[in-house]
């Protein structure tokens, strides 16, 4: 492997495990400050002891989000050294407002709630919560806005052969940071979503208090299914808004080598990769990738072909084409797991509805294993969006193998990416037991009618 | 010369000074926690001062490379670079630092809990060692080429006075976070954290005073020691003294401003270069050839203006919520079983696997 394959390995592997968290925290967060307002308004005891359950299992991610936060902070100058460099003046501008808006925010807020319990007035300690997940939001817009910033950039002007930031606004109003922001914003909730309803699901298949757990589930159900089904609708526009920025991408993801009019989705094909352009077997929906990626019953889309020539006219000579397999599965592995997704609430809510859902045996195992879509779901995602921008790793302006810190050694970046594996590695499994011991936790008890107006006991190391 | 770059070389030594007054004493409390607090009670104890705060300080370590990437690039793009491994051994003392004070009370587990307290110990040591390393070496130089792109190995970096550097910024965390285990614990715990005070105080301000002369002569300027040196050396020794004096409040207040002007001193310092080439000097990094552009830093200030006076604020507010001292007490084992969650018991499992209700 070379320099930049490596790095490259490191930056997808630091990132994907990243992202396991990132999610989780946004959706659980803003849960948990749900279940925290319905305890608020109705002083049900219900709400408060989901509120604490729930709450552990937040905390619990967001200590992994922070340091592994860390590193991704650190990955840029560490290892893309060249990249920062050149860009620092744009992409580091985000950066530093995502530190001062709103890791301070969330860090410092969630140590309040956490421990703060018994410290502070009922109202204020409530709104503690919300402001973890309002951290945890606006974390997420200014990262979104640095990367959409590198996969169409924007609000800049070439001084030296160097981007030089002039209009900063530029970022946040980038569609492609609009349309992309909100698609992880919905992807986060049926994230969080689904992880609360697959713990749900496991206690109420083994005899956690029924009434209370489905109240949980329902919560997750009735946020889940609008929360799925605007997450492929955002998707959808987001295919169109990147096929008119980065048209490379959506053509990969199709495996379309010819430009095409009107163009048919495959639902299914073998071969049409970057060696064998042809695919040998293909199941076809007439019009349907006209519709993904332009929004029109016959719209054109260029194939990798011509646009590859385009771009040696343009650029100067070279490939331009992505890895075609990642592109076309990462696509279709995102869009089928949502449908099942949404599949599983629809099922749930119908199930609420009859009032069957806490004793339907199929549709409760069902939704302890369907926690492993989401993170299935984020992680092709990513993979679309961040390996669809190759060759570049700003369009348009750098090319990755230039990103790299030129003085790198090989050694260096074995050693690093070694020790990376193992310590993720560790943390991964420790954090999963962890959760998963803590999801199969009993419920703190009910509060007696005595302590009803005593302060909640905080929460301790 | 756009005035905004020196105002923002000023931002990010001050975040970096805030991070070490912060996350020092947090440093110094996970290096202490085994010695003051001596048993699971003492140890949770020690661990629960910080508990609500080492998460929003550590943040100030993220903001600091932050800054430097958007109002620098130049200067962090060669730093990371450089100190590609140390991050990364850093970056693995924070995680398992961070995650042990998380995961420790989590399993009821005499050996779980041994595990992360050896590591939250060992983390704590090394990143402010490593930090001091990184920090030291932006002054006394680091092979580095007119491309300014590092050139130099693993083993470059750990130069006699950036190794200096290192030891005493992990003696002053200790002192710092002695003097604030001081301040926020009761009884024999409070009586041990001064005890180990009083053991380090000589220690430490023989260290720093050998640092603030060895920076001195590295930056080679003048003659006299410059207001922040003296002041580094007066604080230390102040702190000393109070120390011996059983001053609990002062004393916390001197070893800050003795972190706090061991730090500014360095940055002070190394002004108007960012990172010094043994290579060659011509090919130093200053902060005008590694700034970013007029209209990114003006942003920039205005975001910091905005935002650092309201962090300072809520911060401060959370260290009131947080005010009391946290005694040994509240942790005997007599309480109920040391889970995290006061209200959580675990479950009962029968031989089968299956749980039963509690009783």
């Amino acid at each position: 492997m070379t320099n930049v394959d490596l790095a490259r390995v490191e930056f997808a592997f630091v990132t994907v495990n990243h992202f396991f968290f990132v999610p989780v925290t946004i959706g659980l967060a803003f849960l948990t400050a749900l279940l925290q307002t319905a305890w608020h308004r109705s002083g049900r005891d219900d709400y408060l002891r989901l509120t604490r359950f729930f709450g552990i299992l937040l905390v619990i991610n967001v200590a992994i989000g922070v340091v592994t936060g860390l590193v991704q902070e650190f990955q840029f100058g560490m290892n893309w050294g060249a990249y920062s460099r050149l860009v620092g003046n744009v992409f580091g501008a985000p950066l530093a407002m995502e530190g001062l808006a709103a890791f301070f925010l969330e860090s410092t807020f969630l140590g309040l709630w956490l421990f703060g319990w018994d410290k502070l007035p009922k109202r204020i300690h409530l709104l503690t919560i919300w402001a973890v997940s309002l951290g945890s939001v606006l974390s997420g817009a200014f990262i979104m806005a640095a990367n959409s910033w590198m996969q169409h950039p924007v609000g800049y002007t070439m001084v030296n052969g160097k981007p030089q930031l002039n209009d900063i606004w530029a970022l946040f109003t980038n569609p492609v940071f609009v349309w992309g922001y909100a698609k992880v914003l919905f992807a986060a909730l049926v994230t969080g979503c689904m992880v609360m309803l697959a713990v749900s699901a496991w206690q109420l298949r083994h005899g956690g208090d029924r009434e209370v757990f489905t109240r949980s589930a329902r919560l997750a159900l009735i946020l889940l299914v609008p929360a799925i089904l605007f997450t492929l609708l955002v998707g959808d526009e987001l295919g169109v808004v990147e096929g008119k920025y980065q048209p490379m991408k959506i053509a990969a993801a199709e495996g379309q080598w010819t430009t095409c009019q009107p163009c048919s989705f495959s639902l299914f094909q073998i071969g049409g990769g970057n060696n064998d352009q042809t695919p040998t077997q293909i199941i076809e929906i007439p019009h349907l990738l006209s519709l993904l990626a332009t929004n029109h019953w016959n719209g054109q889309v260029v194939g990798m072909t011509p646009l590859n020539n385009q771009y040696n006219q343009q650029y100067g000579p070279g490939y331009y084409v992505p890895n075609v397999f990642i592109q076309y599965w990462g696509m279709r592995v995102m869009a089928y797991l949502g449908m099942v997704v949404l599949v599983i609430g629809v099922w749930g809510l119908w199930l609420l509805r009859r009032k069957t859902l806490a004793t339907s045996r199929v549709f409760l195992w069902v939704a302890v294993w369907g926690a492993v879509l989401p993170f299935l779901m984020n992680t092709a995602g990513w993979f679309l969006t961040e390996s669809g921008r190759q060759p570049w790793i700003v369009q348009g302006i750098m090319l990755t193998k230039n990103g790299i810190s030129p003085t790198l050694s090989t050694t260096w970046l074995w050693i690093s990416l070694i020790a990376f594996i193992l310590l993720y590695g560790t943390l991964a499994t420790v954090d999963l037991l962890l959760m998963l011991r803590y999801s199969r936790e009993q419920l703190p008890p009910p509060r007696s009618e005595a302590d009803a107006d005593a302060p909640v006991p905080a929460v301790r190391y | 010369m756009s005035s905004l770059i020196p105002f923002w070389y000023i931002v990010i030594a001050v975040l970096w000074t805030g991070f070490f007054i912060l996350e020092g004493f947090d440093f110094g409390v996970g290096m202490l926690h085994g010695i003051v607090g001596r048993d699971e009670a003492g140890r949770r104890a020690a661990i629960n001062t910080i508990g609500p705060l080492w998460d929003g300080n550590e943040v100030w370590l993220i903001v600091a490379g932050a800054g430097m990437f958007a109002a620098f690039p130049g200067w962090y793009a060669t730093m990371f670079s450089a100190y590609n491994l140390a991050l990364v051994l850093l970056l693995a003392a924070l995680i398992v630092r961070g995650v042990a004070f998380e995961y420790r009370g989590k399993r009821d587990a005499a050996r779980w809990r041994r595990t992360w307290d050896v590591l939250l110990t060992a983390g704590s040591v090394l990143a402010p060692l490593l930090i001091g390393v990184a920090l030291a070496g932006l002054l006394h130089g680091l092979p580095v080429n007119s491309a300014q792109d590092y050139t130099g190995t693993f083993w470059d970096l750990f130069q006699p006075y950036a190794l200096w550097t290192g030891v005493t910024l992990v003696l002053v965390c200790a002192l710092h976070g002695a003097t604030f285990l001081c301040l926020k614990t009761t009884g024999e715990m409070r009586e041990r954290s001064w005890r180990v005070a009083r053991r380090l105080a000589p220690l430490t301000a023989a260290f720093v005073i050998g640092f603030i002369i060895w920076t001195h002569v590295t930056a080679g300027t003048t003659f006299f020691l410059n207001v922040i040196e003296l002041l580094a050396i007066l604080a230390v020794l102040t702190a000393a003294w109070l120390v011996y004096d059983h001053h609990e409040g002062f004393a916390f207040a001197a070893t800050t401003v003795t972190i706090a002007s061991c730090i500014i001193a360095i940055f002070a310092d190394l002004y108007p270069n960012v990172m010094v080439s043994s290579t060659n000097p011509a090919y130093n990094l200053t902060v005008h050839n590694t700034a970013s552009g007029a209209y990114s830093l003006k942003v920039m200030t205005v975001v910091v203006i905005i935002f650092l006076p309201l962090v300072l604020a809520y911060q401060t507010w959370t260290y009131y919520v947080f005010r009391r001292r946290v005694s040994r007490q509240e942790f005997q084992p007599a309480r109920g079983p040391t889970t995290p969650e006061t209200t959580t018991r675990l479950p009962t499992m029968e031989p089968d696997g299956k749980r039963r209700p509690h009783r």
